[in-house]
Order: C-alpha cells, then structure tokens, then sequence
C-alpha cells in the first residue's frame, strides 16, 4: 500500500515539474513578440496629469537598445519637435528654437513630455533575455488569462530597472502586467498591456498604461496607432542632419 | 550737590576713570550689536520680502507645500481676474505677479552648436511695463552692470558671473532650456540685453531674468503664474495688517478640498522667518541683560574696593554728622553721573563704529562660495533711532547697582569705632 501511495505522488511531482518552464525560456518567448531588429511606431500618449488629460501623437523609428528617433506630431505646440537618442545621447530639435541641443544622458531618465514614461521607456527596445536572469516563481490569473509569474533580475548595471515582475500570459507569452523596482528594491512603475493583438506573427500590446509610482497623477496611457517590424528603416534617420529636415 | 560731585568726579581720576572706562565700553558694544543685528537681520527679512516672500503671497495650496521646488505644475491659473480683484478688494497694496523656474541657458556659436551650457534660476517679473514697481523693488537698474535694461519682449537679463562664465556678452543669444508647467520641455531665443549683480552669492552664480508675458508664453501659462506677492505701500512690513489681510483673503478665496485654491501666507509664516522676527525683537532685550548683569559684577566689584580707598573720607563724612543714608545716596549719585558720561562716551564710539560697519559692511562672499541660500553677500549694520539711547539703560542701570550693592558696606561702619579710627 505504502509503495502505491509513493509510487503515486512521484507520478504527480513528476507531471507538474514537466508544467513548469524556464525563465529563460520564456524570456525568449517574449522577446520572440516585442522585440525586433527595428520598428516603426505611430502612437498616441494620453497624459492624465492632476490638472487634466492631454494627448501628444508622435512618430518613432526604433533600432535594438541603441538607435532611435522621435518626431512630435500634435499638438501644435509641439508639433515638429524630434528627439535622437544615440547610445546614450539624446538631442532634442525644436521648431521654435531652429536648435539642436544635446542633452546629458541622465536625462534619459527623465519623464517625456511630463508623461509617466521616461526617454529610456519610451525609445528603447531592449531584449529581456539579453540583460536579464529569469526565474519563475509561480502562476496567476490576470484578466481572466493564466500567467506565469516571472522574476528577473538585471545582469549588468546599465539597465533602467534592476528588477521586474513580469506576468506573462502562458499561451500567447507576453506580459500583462509589469512591474519595475530600482536596485534598492523600491518599486518605480507598474505597466499594464491590454488589446493583445496579432501582428506580422506575433503577439503585440496595442495599449500600455504606465504608472510612475514616484508621482501623483492618475498615469499614462500609450496607444499604438500602428506599427511596423523589421522595415527597412534608412539611417540618415538616425543622425543630426535628420532632425533640422 | 550735584555740581559738587561732579566736580568731586572729574578732579579725582582715581575715582572715576575706571568706571567711566568699564561703562563706555559696556555701551559702545551695546550700540554696535544693536546696530548690527538690526542690520543684518533687518537686511535679511527685507531681502526676503523683496525677493522671496512679499509683504504677502499668494500661491495655490499645493504649490505652497513644496514651493523650494518651484512646482510650476501645481501654479495659479487665471491671475489676472485674482489681481484685478485684489486691487478693488486691497487697494492700499501693490500686487504683482512672479514666475520662478529653473532651466538652462544653452550658448550657440554661429552655426547653432553649443558653445557653454549651465543651469539657470530663473524669475520672471514685469519688466516692460512702464507702471512696474519691480525693477525698483528688485534694484536691477542699480545693479546693472553691462548693456542695458530689456525693452522688448525676447530680451533677458543675466547675471554678471553668469555670463562671464558663459562667455556670454550684451547682445548675444542664448537658448533657454526648461520645462512648462506640464512637464513638457520647452526651449526658447533670448538675446541677452545686459548684465547684473544682484549682490545675492545663489542668484549671481546663474540666474537669468525675463520679462513675465515671455515666460507664461515659454513656460505655457497662459495668465498663470507661480505667485503673486504683495506689497504694503510705503515698504515697511506690518505684522498687524499682514495677519488682517491674510486672514480676510483665505475666508473669501481659499478652499481646504482644494489643492489648487489660492492660499495667502504672510513674509513670517515662510521661510522660518517667524523665529528670525521674534529673534530680533526679542534679541535687543537679551543683550541688554547681559550687560546689565556683567558690568553690574564688575562695577560692584570696583565700588568694594573704591570703598576701601575711600574707607577714610567716609567715616569721617559720619562722625560729621552726614547720615548712612545720605552718604549712601551720594554715593549713587555720583555713579549716575559716571553712568551719564559713560554712556555718552559709549554712545558716541558706538555711533561711530556702527556708521562704518553701515557704511562700507562686511562681505561676506567668500564665506559663501558654496552657499546655496539665499543671503546678501554683504551684511551691514543699520543705524536706528534706538541706538541713540539704547546704550544708557545697562549704562546707567549697572552702574546705579554696582555702586548700590558696594554701598551696602556703609551701613555696617559702626559709630562708636569712628573715633578709634580716625586717631589710628
């Protein structure tokens, strides 16, 4: 009888560790949907601050973690500013200015527009699997879809968040819900990933709500209008003749 | 009596000239810290009102909780209906409004690259407008340096230091660098009209004036603005009708659920002045304690021994017949008179040292290379109608006890043993 008993609960420990993935594998199974060689984004950030909402429409052209440029569609105020993010160098060009200034890279930390993202959140396309350990320390249920919890941890110093709380959606693997904590261990903003959509073979989040957690303020909406993967992007667009255009 | 002993006083040195000495010097220290510490603290609670708090100010609720960080997300909107009302509701005011930001001021060469680049403390005020009270009040004409005030809108001032740093000269422009109020960053031309020294260590290292339409338009605050301060006329502050004022507005116009209702504040409540006020007022008191108490030892101690040297001439004063009592009273009144010319003495030198250090001060801008308060660099002291006669109360009130306790002594001399003594 005891051999049954034992013989039994082999059975089951065995089944449910086969259940269970890898970190690193479904870091990869992320990085397979949001990361790609370049994008380009049209988009809107819907900004509700304490004093109201307000809506700015941008352009992006995004390559990996080190390449990137932004241009301000609405509204009219800032309409025809561009942002070039190089490594980590920024350069603003404004209209009213007729200037380019480049800014010092610890801006990058700083909030665009006064929005919730930071320049980092907003022109970045880092690959998860590349600066982060994974670990998957359970499953939840997140709008109704069953997640895997995922802990990270950064492997290097050079990245925004030292340490994420991913829950990923075990069928379509993405992330529903993220959240980002400094080295210290305070937590610094909490994403939320909505209308998961299938684009050219792959799952995307066509809505993300930011919320940075050090502010008062109701949080940031961003909204992707369209996107494109892996185009052929010229790279003039990447550097300072391309912002006074 | 009172010329005898006046006479008695200035033919015997022996007597006097130590008191005298001990008083004057009592005094003349007196005059000097009170005319100091009027100065300096006088200086600061004026600086602040003329720079930092107003008579009064005005600001959203929110704002006023953290306005060190010049929080231009949580400014007024919709100024200038409040100060339209506030000139029907206080006329005997003068209002205005004032925006402080930060930035920075980005310095091209001639194809638009940057040259010099460093963080600005900016204020915008009303420099254009011919009625404005605040070039005045701000003393930016007197402190002009080069090129000349803003005329037109565009123009900006900077500070001397700055601008040297920068290499930046009258007539160049320069890129302002900041945020608006809703958190967007904002850049704008300004060509630099000239420079000034405001006599402020934090305010001479970077900071950059523009006129307040520039700065709603840069900063997108369309008839906003961070505060509006007020002014009594005549340009003293007057704690009584600051707390009347305060106190009538928020009835009428602040809101506690609301984090964006104006709230009025007056030139005590901010900056920890509150404590430097009551400090000053009550300082002139402490010090005249002080010295009351110090040269009364003193003094007592040169009576005992005046007594010792005047052992002789006071017994016989009693077996002349003079009794304790009188003597006892003379005694005082010669010390009244020490006291007088003490403390005219004293008043006089004082007076002296108290103009210099009001005329020339004491810079203190190397003290302050790294300060990041908001100080005058030059402290000086301020000469008041108190000063003329401030001296005379530990000058004569010591003096008067010094010599009332030595005295004691004299109503132990027995009778009986003067005789005795005067044959010894």
């Amino acid at each position: 009888m005891k051999k049954i008993i034992l013989l039994i609960v082999s059975l089951i420990s065995i089944n449910l560790s086969a259940q269970m993935i890898s970190g690193e594998e479904v870091l990869r199974n992320i990085d397979r949907n949001l990361s790609s060689k370049n994008k380009v984004v049209k988009s809107k950030m819907i900004i509700h601050g304490r004093r109201g909402s307000r809506t700015i429409e941008s352009r992006s052209w995004i390559e990996g973690e080190e390449k990137s440029f932004t241009e301000y569609l609405s509204p009219p105020r800032e309409r025809g500013t561009k942002m070039l993010k190089l490594k980590d160098r920024l350069w603003i060009y404004s209209p009213s200015t007729d200037r380019v200034i480049l800014i010092s890279g610890h801006m990058l930390r700083q909030s665009v527009m006064g929005s919730d993202l930071s320049y980092e959140d907003m022109m970045e396309d880092p690959r998860l699997s590349n600066n982060y350990h994974a670990e998957v320390t359970g499953i939840d249920t997140v709008d109704g879809r069953s997640c895997w919890l995922l802990e990270l941890e950064a492997k290097n110093r050079n990245v925004s968040y030292h340490f994420r709380k991913l829950w990923v959606d075990r069928e379509r693997s993405i992330p529903l819900r993220e959240e980002l904590y400094a080295k210290s261990g305070k937590l610094l903003k909490k994403v939320e990933l909505k209308q998961i959509v299938w684009i050219e073979n792959r799952w995307y989040p066509k809505r993300m709500t930011f919320k940075d957690m050090l502010k008062i303020g109701k949080g940031t909406e961003f909204v992707i209008e369209s996107i494109k993967f892996d185009v052929d992007i010229p790279q003039y667009i990447f550097s300072k003749a391309s912002l006074k255009k | 009596m009172f010329r005898f002993i006046l006479k008695g006083i200035i033919r015997d040195r022996s007597r006097s000239l130590f008191p005298i000495i001990v008083v004057t010097t009592g005094v003349m220290l007196t005059v000097v810290m009170q005319s100091w510490i009027r100065g300096v603290m006088g200086d600061m609670v004026d600086f602040n009102a003329r720079f930092l708090t107003g008579h009064v100010k005005i600001m959203t609720r929110s704002y006023a909780e953290s306005q060190d960080q010049m929080p231009n997300d949580l400014a007024m909107i919709g100024v200038d209906e409040l100060i339209k009302n506030l000139r029907r509701d206080f006329p005997d005011v003068d209002w205005v409004k004032r925006i402080r930001f930060g930035g920075l001021i980005d310095v091209p060469d001639e194809n638009g690259v940057t040259i010099s680049q460093g963080p600005a403390l900016g204020l915008a005020v009303d420099l254009l407008s011919k009625s404005s009270s605040e070039i005045e009040r701000l003393n930016i004409k007197d402190g002009m340096k080069r090129g000349r005030m803003p005329r037109d809108r565009g123009e900006a001032l900077l500070s001397d230091q700055f601008a040297t740093r920068l290499d930046v000269k009258p007539g160049d422009v320069v890129t302002l660098i900041t945020s608006t109020m809703y958190g967007s960053m904002a850049m704008k031309n300004f060509i630099v009209s000239g420079t000034v020294e405001f006599g402020i260590r934090v305010m001479d290292m970077g900071a950059v004036i523009v006129d307040i339409k520039d700065a709603q338009q840069v900063l997108d605050m369309e008839d906003g603005s961070s505060e509006i301060l007020g002014y009594f006329k005549g340009g003293v502050y007057d704690e009584h009708k600051a707390k009347g004022l305060m106190e009538r507005f928020n009835a009428k116009y602040s809101n506690t659920d609301d984090e964006f209702s104006p709230i009025m504040l007056r030139l005590r409540d901010q900056n920890d002045l509150a404590s430097l006020l009551d400090y000053v007022s009550d300082f002139s008191k402490i010090m005249i304690a002080v010295f009351v108490v110090a040269m009364s030892i003193v003094l007592w101690n040169a009576g005992l021994i005046g007594g010792l040297r005047r052992y002789g001439e006071i017994g016989l004063r009693l077996a002349m017949g003079e009794s304790k009592g009188g003597v006892h009273r003379s005694m005082i009144m010669e010390s009244v008179a020490i006291g007088v010319m003490g403390s005219l003495f004293g008043t006089i030198i004082g007076l002296i040292i108290a103009w210099i250090l009001q005329t020339r001060g004491i810079d203190i801008s190397s003290m302050m290379r790294n300060a990041t308060m908001m100080l005058p660099s030059t402290f000086r002291a301020r000469i008041t109608p108190g000063a003329y006669f401030i001296g005379f109360v530990p000058g004569l009130f010591s003096t008067v006890l010094g010599t009332a306790l030595a005295g004691i002594g004299i109503y132990k001399r027995e009778t009986a043993g003067l005789f005795r003594e005067l044959e010894a």
